[in-house]
């Protein structure tokens, strides 16, 4: 086994027992990604047939400036400093976050020369803990998609388990650069999923924690009130500490909450006996648009996903926790409908910043004034999906419509807002410690199968986005491989705050499945 | 279920959005904004009591998790070069930007 293939807590290990340095994990971690990667995203690319048989997890490399960061935490160790809990930990950045002196573009030609003056608070606290970014990763323009093909950086990001597949999205990017061996820790960001969805599709650990647990300062913004950043891991116990490290106030973010961090590692293996686990046949069941027809249908989940998690209860259950069955969450099919409304509204108010006047893109082409300077620029400069995001934004909260649309999805909000706390309610009748679900409606779907239906495309996120709405915290967790050999995920989900008990819980399963024959199963691209 | 977004609505939103799209990108933008509302017509199903209030994010804050306001008060900013080199046209440290169309109120 390589370096690169260790966990960041087993690096840290080997590490501080001087069995390696920094330098040595950054040069097996910068070989892997030579060996998997291919070429970064750039704009103006398509893709070869070559290709497509890499990963293309980046858009920027930073390798420079991860030699002075693991040459300092070596430096550090040997004058018998602290180097940090995350000493020498490579970690991958997706590129919507803020990082001075570095390329910052949100996967999008409008961003594209933009160069950040100032740091992100999540990436700063990972390299005050001594982590060492190695890039800065792709994902869907601007964050708006499932699968990371709307990035303008294209080749996009391509699963590592089969490059015919999606890596999800829109933290494709981490999701696939924790997978492949290119780091084991990355920092996404989930709006409606898009940490735990494509960490299902990649076969890791995703965690969005509760709102305003993780600063959102220097991430450029999609929808303010339903962003978080978080971590993607290989274990259970990385994602711990990760966010052990990134959690906390900032007074740069007034949405930070002054909420103490528990320490996530010292009850992490305590075990599940006497928590309540619920089950709810409200996440056994999805609500779609056919795609041929428009008209709403309500489907089963395949038999696989479904049975991963019935499989993951029997586990706990055997460990001691009681499995709450027939749990209602009965507003989770409005999650999307809801999104589609406050997170289009949030995006078009987020969108009006980039204007070819203070920094990004402006065009190129001559024009008569500045409304027409905007006009230029702004349509050579977004995308489809951020095109997308305006209109319906704008359409949805003018004035004629905003009861009718804006403001009732800000009441549905509050309906699956109540699911959850009637779910947790500690004096009510069911009194959760969490809630086990599928992650996701299917398995890495393959490239070009979704892309371009935005609406089928926003229904991958059903699973995961009631939890956005709530602004509790969710952990996706690899839980099996389907027949095609593709990754299942689970989810817990939890009440505000929880994350502790969250991982308690995923860790439990972990070591109660370690022995189970596809955990010994490796991503395709490292066969 | 008609188009709700005609081609006319549609050409008012592009307009407001500051955007200039081709034809192609204006058939299939259009087409996508109307299958979404389908979608978000869904909502129309939920019963909503009249005491049900909005929600602006899903925690609610209690009294000090959130940080106090800070001091209004002005701080030079380390590297103000950083940020000025950013912008597409800068002329003497000021940044330029085209003429601004006059525009008569109705």
């Amino acid at each position: 086994m390589e370096l690169c293939d260790l966990s960041a807590l087993e690096l840290t290990r080997l590490l501080r027992e001087k069995k390696t340095s920094a330098v040595e994990i950054l040069q097996s971690t910068l070989q892997r990604i030579g060996q998997v990667d291919g070429r970064p995203g750039a704009l103006d690319q398509t893709a070869t047939d070559e290709d497509k048989e890499k990963v293309h997890s980046f858009i920027t490399l930073t390798d420079e400036l991860a030699y002075k960061q693991a040459a300092a935490v070596d430096a550090d160790l040997a004058a018998g400093k602290d180097p940090g809990p995350l000493a020498g930990v490579p970690f991958t950045v997706k590129d919507i976050f803020c990082v001075k002196d570095t390329p910052s573009t949100a996967a999008s030609r409008i961003l594209a020369n933009f160069t950040s003056p100032y740091t992100a608070t999540p990436v700063e606290k990972m390299q005050a803990a001594g982590a060492v970014m190695v890039g800065k990763v792709n994902l869907d323009e601007f964050t708006y998609g499932s699968s990371t093909e709307s990035s303008a950086f294209q080749p996009s990001t391509r699963n590592p388990w089969n490059t015919k597949h999606v890596p999800g999205g829109s933290s494709g990017g981490s999701a696939a650069s924790v997978a492949a061996g290119e780091a084991p820790l990355s920092l996404g960001t989930d709006t409606a999923g898009s940490i735990r969805q494509p960490a299902a599709f990649c076969g890791v650990v995703g965690v969005k924690p509760s709102y305003g647990r993780v600063s959102r300062y220097g991430l450029i913004a999609f929808a303010s009130s339903l962003d978080c950043p978080g971590p993607v891991a290989r274990n259970v116990t990385d994602a711990a500490a990760m966010l052990q490290v990134i959690a906390g106030e900032d007074r740069h973010d007034s949405t930070a909450v002054k909420v103490s961090v528990p320490d996530y590692l010292s009850r992490l293996e305590a075990g599940v006996k006497g928590m309540r686990i619920g089950l709810s046949p409200d996440y056994f069941r999805i609500t779609f648009p056919d795609p041929k027809t428009g008209e709403f249908c309500e489907q089963a989940l395949p038999g696989e996903i479904e049975e991963s998690v019935r499989h993951a209860a029997e586990v706990l259950a055997a460990m001691g926790a009681e499995i709450v069955e027939d749990v209602p969450m009965p507003n989770t099919r409005f999650g999307i409908p809801a999104y589609f409304v406050i997170s289009r509204v949030e995006a078009a108010s987020n969108l009006h910043r980039y204007d070819g006047v203070k920094y990004g893109l402006r065009t190129d082409r001559k024009y008569a004034d500045l409304r027409e300077m905007y006009k230029f620029t702004r349509n050579e400069g977004f995308g489809l999906q951020p095109k997308l995001r305006i209109l319906m934004g704008m359409y949805v909260s003018a004035a004629q419509y905003s009861e009718q649309y804006y403001k009732r999805a800000l009441r549905v909000r509050t309906m699956i807002r109540r699911d959850f706390e009637t779910a947790f309610d500690p004096a009510g009748k069911y009194r959760l410690d969490a809630l086990l679900t599928p992650t996701t409606p299917t398995t890495a779907f393959k490239m070009d199968a979704v892309y371009g239906d935005s609406v089928l495309m926003q229904y991958a996120d059903q699973l995961t986005v009631p939890a956005n709405h709530a602004g509790v915290p969710g952990l996706s967790l690899p839980a099996g491989l389907d027949g095609s050999q593709m990754p299942i995920g689970i989810q817990l989900l939890g009440a505000d705050y929880t994350e502790e008990k969250l991982f308690q819980i995923g860790r439990a399963y972990e070591m109660a499945t370690e022995n189970e024959a596809w955990r010994r199963v490796k991503p395709a691209v490292l066969r | 279920m008609s188009e709700q977004i005609t081609p006319e609505i549609f050409d008012h939103l592009v307009d407001l959005a500051a955007l200039e799209l081709s034809a192609d990108q204006a058939e299939y933008l259009r087409k996508q904004l109307n299958n979404q509302l389908k979608s978000i017509h869904e909502l129309e199903a939920i019963p909503l009591e009249g005491d049900v209030p909005i929600s602006l994010h899903g925690v609610p804050y209690e009294a000090g998790e959130s940080s106090e306001p800070r001091e209004d008060e002005w701080h030079a900013y380390s590297d103000t070069r950083a940020i000025l080199d950013q912008a597409p046209q800068l002329e003497d440290d000021y940044i330029v930007v085209p003429d601004i169309p006059h525009t008569s109120l109705k």
